[in-house]
């Protein structure tokens, strides 16, 4: 049984400028019948399932509707159409280090995000020493929050967050928080996290995360699924020949055209970067004295490769021709 | 339950300290505000109601502490909110706790409010009673009246601005029409009943009835103070839940 679907959900955000107008102005406009709010779907039609222990990539653009529907799982919001069939708890990670208080101290911000996520008091007394001390801040405790930094504001939100045994894990962008040490750390948890069997569902920008951690992927584009599937490779392929051609797939065949076409644009930057490097190299022996240089590319050829050297002895003629090869 | 009760506590404690900021003097200040009223009020009305009316200062107290606590709860509550938006757009937490716990620190100084308030009743030579117990209900009818308010008005809050200050003025308004330093007997019977129309003073009205009459409301006017009460807070429940899940898109 899946532990996490979503069938057929759209999510309908409004905007206009109700925000702004105050009551006194909405009554008007409502009597003057000049009231408008402009409805656009954040997410239409995305449907998937996930099993215990799958890792859900989500990728698309900016304003693709993945936080949009990440906050549907959470249960954030509620799909304006469809709906979302959820198994087990859920911890989300979502823009970690919003939300805290900066009047109160570590410990007690500590404590109220505890609260928050849906934790124990007893849960967090246990694990308070345990959270601190992964956060390494344990000379901060009895600090105002505001006077923390950024980065340790994050890492004590990455901590809590980060302690629960959720069934599903939510993470969008926050597999790099605080410094190169913290950063190392927090991603050997994560996986840790990830590798006990959770269900996850991680949205980033990084494509190689996405290649090495997830064994499924759905694709929105403003809204619309592009495809949910498990071929993690062949439509990151797609999805990074797309970022340039920004040519959407509408069927398999042309996905697998956008992935063969990286494939050849990826050989061909391969070999310009080749190329450009041979010639990089002999501007360097140009440069040389002109029998110092020859000596050189002597002695390369005769470490790398001694048998064009060989065949030079044989017949002098083929010299021109295999050794631009020599140096691809 | 037993995890929604701990985020409650946390948050007591949140804004208990972001109220007093940790001043020892914190509490004493807040007690200061409605004795000031209070003093004021009693230098300039006794001229002109205090003569007729017994026990005026306890009149107006009583008028004072239930006004003061009522604005108090629903000004604050009227942010508990939108103040919270970068949580609750996050976190999944249940909304309604932010105006509960807001309410707590409102609901406290009113106690401290309360104490002062018996002390005077004191010095005023009123008479102790079992009767006196009987507080107890216009003050739950109170609170349960305030939480109505405050989910009513920080739903609104979030819908519009400008509500801030239209409700600054509907309580200046309320004021003047609670009966705080006047008496309602000089008006005609059909007036004084319109005034019944005014939950704050309904309440008002019990606590004057107990503490200055000795005396026990009717039934029916029990059951009109528990009908605003019940009213409010089901309409602000009602409100919370139709729109529980829109609350984001106007933060």
């Amino acid at each position: 049984m899946s532990i996490l679907k979503a069938d057929n959900v759209s999510i309908r955000y409004i905007t206009g400028d109700f925000k702004d107008i105050g009551l006194k102005e909405y009554v008007v406009r409502r009597l003057q019948g000049r009231y408008k709010v402009t409805e656009f779907w954040a997410d239409r039609h995305v449907s998937f399932s996930l099993e215990r222990g799958d890792m859900l990539g989500i990728i698309g653009t900016n304003g693709a509707g993945k936080s949009t529907l990440l906050k549907a799982v959470s249960g954030i919001m509620v799909p304006t159409e469809g709906h979302m069939e959820i198994h087990g708890s859920i911890a989300a990670l979502l823009e970690l280090a919003s939300g805290f208080d900066g009047d109160l101290t570590v410990r007690e911000n500590t404590y109220l995000r505890g609260a928050m996520l849906g934790y124990t008091r007893k849960f967090m007394d246990e694990k308070y020493e345990e959270i601190i001390d992964f956060a390494e801040l344990k000379d901060f405790q009895e600090r105002p929050f505001k006077q923390l930094s950024s980065g340790m504001k994050s890492r004590l939100a990455f901590s809590i967050a980060c302690l629960v045994s959720p069934d599903i894990l939510i993470l969008d962008e926050v597999l790099s928080v605080g410094d190169g040490a913290f950063r190392k750390k927090s991603g050997n948890k994560m996986r840790e996290i990830l590798n006990s069997g959770v269900t996850g569902i991680l949205v980033s920008h990084s494509l190689s995360q996405v290649r090495e951690m997830c064994n499924k992927i759905l694709w929105l584009d403003h809204g619309k699924q592009i495809a949910f599937t498990d071929e993690v490779g062949l439509y990151c392929d797609a999805y990074e020949e797309f970022l340039l051609t920004k040519k959407l797939p509408q069927s398999r065949e042309q996905v697998e055209q956008l992935a063969r076409a990286l494939a050849v644009r990826k050989q061909k930057e391969k070999e310009k970067e080749e190329h450009t490097e041979a010639q990089r190299l002999e501007a360097v022996l140009e440069e040389g004295t002109s029998e110092a240089a020859v000596q050189a590319a002597l002695s390369i050829l005769n470490k790398k490769r001694p048998d064009l050297l060989a065949k030079t002895t044989d017949s002098p003629a083929q010299v021109t021709a295999d050794i631009p090869q020599a140096k691809g | 339950m037993q995890k929604r009760w701990f985020l409650f506590e946390e948050l007591v404690k949140r804004d208990f300290k972001e109220k007093y900021k940790r001043t020892v003097l914190g509490m004493g200040w807040s007690l200061l505000s409605p004795l000031l009223t209070l003093l004021v009020m009693k230098l300039v009305f006794t001229q002109f109601f205090g003569r007729t009316t017994p026990y005026y200062t306890i009149y107006l107290f009583s008028g004072n502490i239930v006004l003061a606590w009522f604005k108090e709860s629903t000004k604050h509550g009227m942010n508990s909110l939108l103040h919270n938006a970068k949580i609750f757009t996050k976190i999944n937490v249940p909304k309604y706790l932010f105006l509960f716990s807001k309410n707590v620190s409102s609901a406290v100084n009113f106690a401290l409010t309360l104490v002062v308030y018996f002390l005077f009743c004191i010095l005023d030579g009123i008479s102790f009673g079992p009767h006196m117990l009987a507080l107890l209900y216009p003050v739950a009818c109170l609170l349960a009246f305030n939480l109505g308010m405050g989910l009513i008005l920080s739903a609104m809050f979030v819908f519009f601005r400008d509500v801030k200050y239209l409700y600054d003025v509907f309580l200046t308004l309320l004021t003047y029409l609670s009966a705080i330093f006047y008496t309602v007997d000089s008006f005609p019977p059909a007036v004084q009943n319109l005034f019944l129309l005014n939950p704050v003073y309904c309440y008002i009205k019990y606590f004057r009835v107990v503490v200055i009459d000795g005396n026990i409301p009717s039934l029916a006017f029990h059951l009109l103070c528990a009908f605003y009460a019940v009213t409010l807070l089901l309409i602000g429940g009602a409100i919370y839940k139709k729109y529980n899940h829109k609350f984001l898109y106007y933060v």
